[in-house]
């Protein structure tokens, strides 16, 4: 039995990809979500094999939910966006569903999952790359982050963040409310929020120019940038050429 | 407006170098051939080239500013005539008082003033003649340069129009729903069909009418809810209240179309729950009324609260139309975003 979730804010979508699973008796159907945050609970509670995702949902979308899932389930993207799925299709084998999609191409990429489940290939290669290929792509994830705290999800505006630190496996997202961990590095942070606005300084840290209240030399050819909050951080000799031409010094 | 040419580098230097070899000039003529003292040569030379520089710099400058039309040249060399006239007379003036004790260069200058009067006025003519057809140049420049630019962002605006009138994520996501109900429910398939055809046809239709009924509007409007309501279930209701005289009040097309698009985007594709999208339309002091309120998520929206939701194209839109900036309004209430459109109507 294949365990699946499907998450998509339309019914008529979800009761398609249930018809269309009729052909297929091994798959069992746990649960239908309205979106994200539904999804994201769904898939705590089933552990599902399989999810049936769609990408533009309301509160958060398709890929920021797949930031928050812990354990990976291999992702059928159904989508009526072209520009993000074609890509994502290039470089990772869970397969994306151009909406309206036929009968033909959904048995295509069942058979495909159905194969690499019983040959126990790991079903997905998870979707680092393509999750970092969209955010690039999908503009509300230039000016946001969505994190997860006590089971709860936080959608952190990107003007809020006053940096982002380094912690071993995750990254703290340093907010007026407190920080916030997310098990992201630091280099997917430097590919997704907007470079206009977050400089990486450090080989620990990113910050937000705007709240960056002054810059006093530190050490030989480093600096303090010392922020509207209070908190000081330092500036290493590559991150300051950097700063500076975002700055305009 | 073409710059004056006194601004160009090119200019003042061409201008520098006649300016000098006229003086040289007019003083080795004056010395060499006609024989007079060093002194009287030198100042004469100066004065009369440096005062006719002056004169053709007034009226290169000027030029930029005043063109006359075609019909008056008479008064260009009129102009010019006074001009020659004036920095003639100043220049006698001053040698005069320079050389009283000279009387015989004083009688020649006297003597060669309907040369010199002849001579500042061909050049001063010559002068207005270049430069006046130098700025006309430049300006018919200009004006082609700026015609291509409103043509180009003409097209851009038309592409855009097209592309966004499409919509195709609306488009393929309702294609998505009508393959669902092919087999759960023909006869809603059926019906959707219908129903976004005829919202197609009225947006091919709209592109060449100058102005449309609210009525027809509001018919089309209905098309469209019609379709989400399809797609989101019971998520989705509306509530439309427009009055009787307001249903045949005049509005440009597809002015209210992106107002109740903007509404769905805000108020159903980016909320959870059920929701109400609410279309008023109604009619006071020869001014159509139409507000479209939507409930909108405060958590999302907070930072984009300031550019009243996109909809600067909307007002910029209703500004060229009639002219007017204070056509579109907005309000937000809790959670409750409201759009108040104001279409004033033909007398």
């Amino acid at each position: 039995m294949i365990k699946a979730v499907i998450i998509d804010d339309e019914p008529l979508a979800r009761e398609l990809v249930l018809e269309y699973l009729r052909n297929w008796p091994q798959v069992s159907v746990a649960q239908e979500c309205n979106d994200g945050f539904e999804g994201l609970k769904a898939i705590q509670q089933h552990q599902p094999e399989l999810i049936f995702l769609d990408i533009q949902m309301p509160k958060i979308n398709g890929f920021e939910m797949l930031e928050l899932v812990e354990k990976m389930p291999a992702v059928i993207f159904t989508t009526a966006f072209e520009e993000y799925a074609l890509r994502a299709f290039e470089v990772s084998a869970a397969d994306y569903l151009l909406k309206p999609f036929s009968r033909e191409r959904f048995d295509k990429a069942m058979q495909k999952l159905c194969e690499k489940l019983e040959n126990n290939t790991p079903a997905v290669a998870p979707v680092q790359d393509v999750l970092e290929a969209a955010s690039r792509e999908m503009p509300a994830q230039h000016n946001r982050v969505v994190v997860k705290i006590n089971g709860k999800i936080k959608i952190i505006p990107m003007a809020d963040i006053h940096y982002t630190e380094a912690a071993d496996d995750y990254v703290k997202i340093v907010t007026q409310e407190g920080s916030f961990l997310k098990n992201k590095t630091m280099a997917f942070f430097e590919k997704t929020l907007d470079p206009q606005h977050f400089i990486r300084v450090h080989r620990s840290y990113m910050l937000n120019i705007g709240q960056i209240s002054r810059l006093e030399p530190y050490e030989k050819e480093t600096y303090l940038a010392i922020l509207r909050s209070g908190s000081k951080i330092q500036v290493s000799k590559t991150g300051y050429p950097k700063l500076k031409e975002v700055l305009g010094l | 407006m073409a710059k004056p040419l006194s601004t160009q580098p090119t200019f003042r230097l061409t201008f520098v170098i006649s300016w000098t070899a006229g003086v040289l000039a007019l003083t080795a003529l004056i010395y060499y051939w006609f024989g007079f003292g060093w002194l009287p040569a030198l100042v004469d030379g100066w004065l009369s080239v440096s005062l006719l520089a002056l004169d053709a710099l007034l009226i290169v400058h000027n030029l930029a500013y005043y063109r006359p039309t075609s019909g008056r040249y008479l008064f260009i060399l009129a102009v010019n005539a006074t001009l020659a006239a004036a920095c003639l007379y100043f220049g006698y003036y001053i040698c005069g008082l320079l050389f009283k004790d000279q009387p015989l260069y004083l009688d020649w200058l006297k003597a060669s003033l309907p040369v010199r009067f002849l001579v500042a006025w061909i050049f001063l003519s010559a002068i207005s003649l270049l430069s006046f057809f130098w700025y006309e140049i430049k300006a018919q420049q200009e004006t082609i340069e700026r015609k291509e630019t409103a043509e180009k962002l003409a097209t851009e605006a038309e592409l855009f129009k097209l592309r966004h009138q499409l919509q195709p994520h609306f488009l393929f996501n309702s294609l998505n729903s009508i393959n669902a109900l092919i087999s759960l429910r023909p006869e809603e398939a059926r019906q959707m069909v219908q129903k976004l055809s005829d919202f197609l046809r009225g947006t091919l239709k709209k592109e060449d009418q100058a102005s449309t009924s609210l009525k027809e509007e509001i018919q089309y409007l209905q098309w469209y809810l019609d379709i989400e309501k399809v797609r989101f279930r019971h998520r989705l209701s509306t509530e439309i209240n427009c009055s009787e005289e307001s249903l045949n009040a005049q509005l440009p097309p597809l002015l209210l179309q992106p107002v109740v698009e903007n509404a769905i985007k805000f108020g159903l594709y980016d909320t959870i729950g059920d929701i109400t999208i609410r279309i008023k339309a109604w009619t006071a002091d020869n001014t159509l009324f139409i507000s479209v309120e939507n409930p909108f998520d405060p958590e999302l929206q907070h930072s984009t609260k300031g550019t009243g939701f996109g909809l600067s194209s909307i007002r910029r839109r209703l500004f060229l139309l009639f002219g007017r900036s204070d056509l579109l309004d907005t309000q937000t209430d809790n959670t409750l975003f409201t759009t108040l459109i104001k279409v004033p109507q033909p007398q």
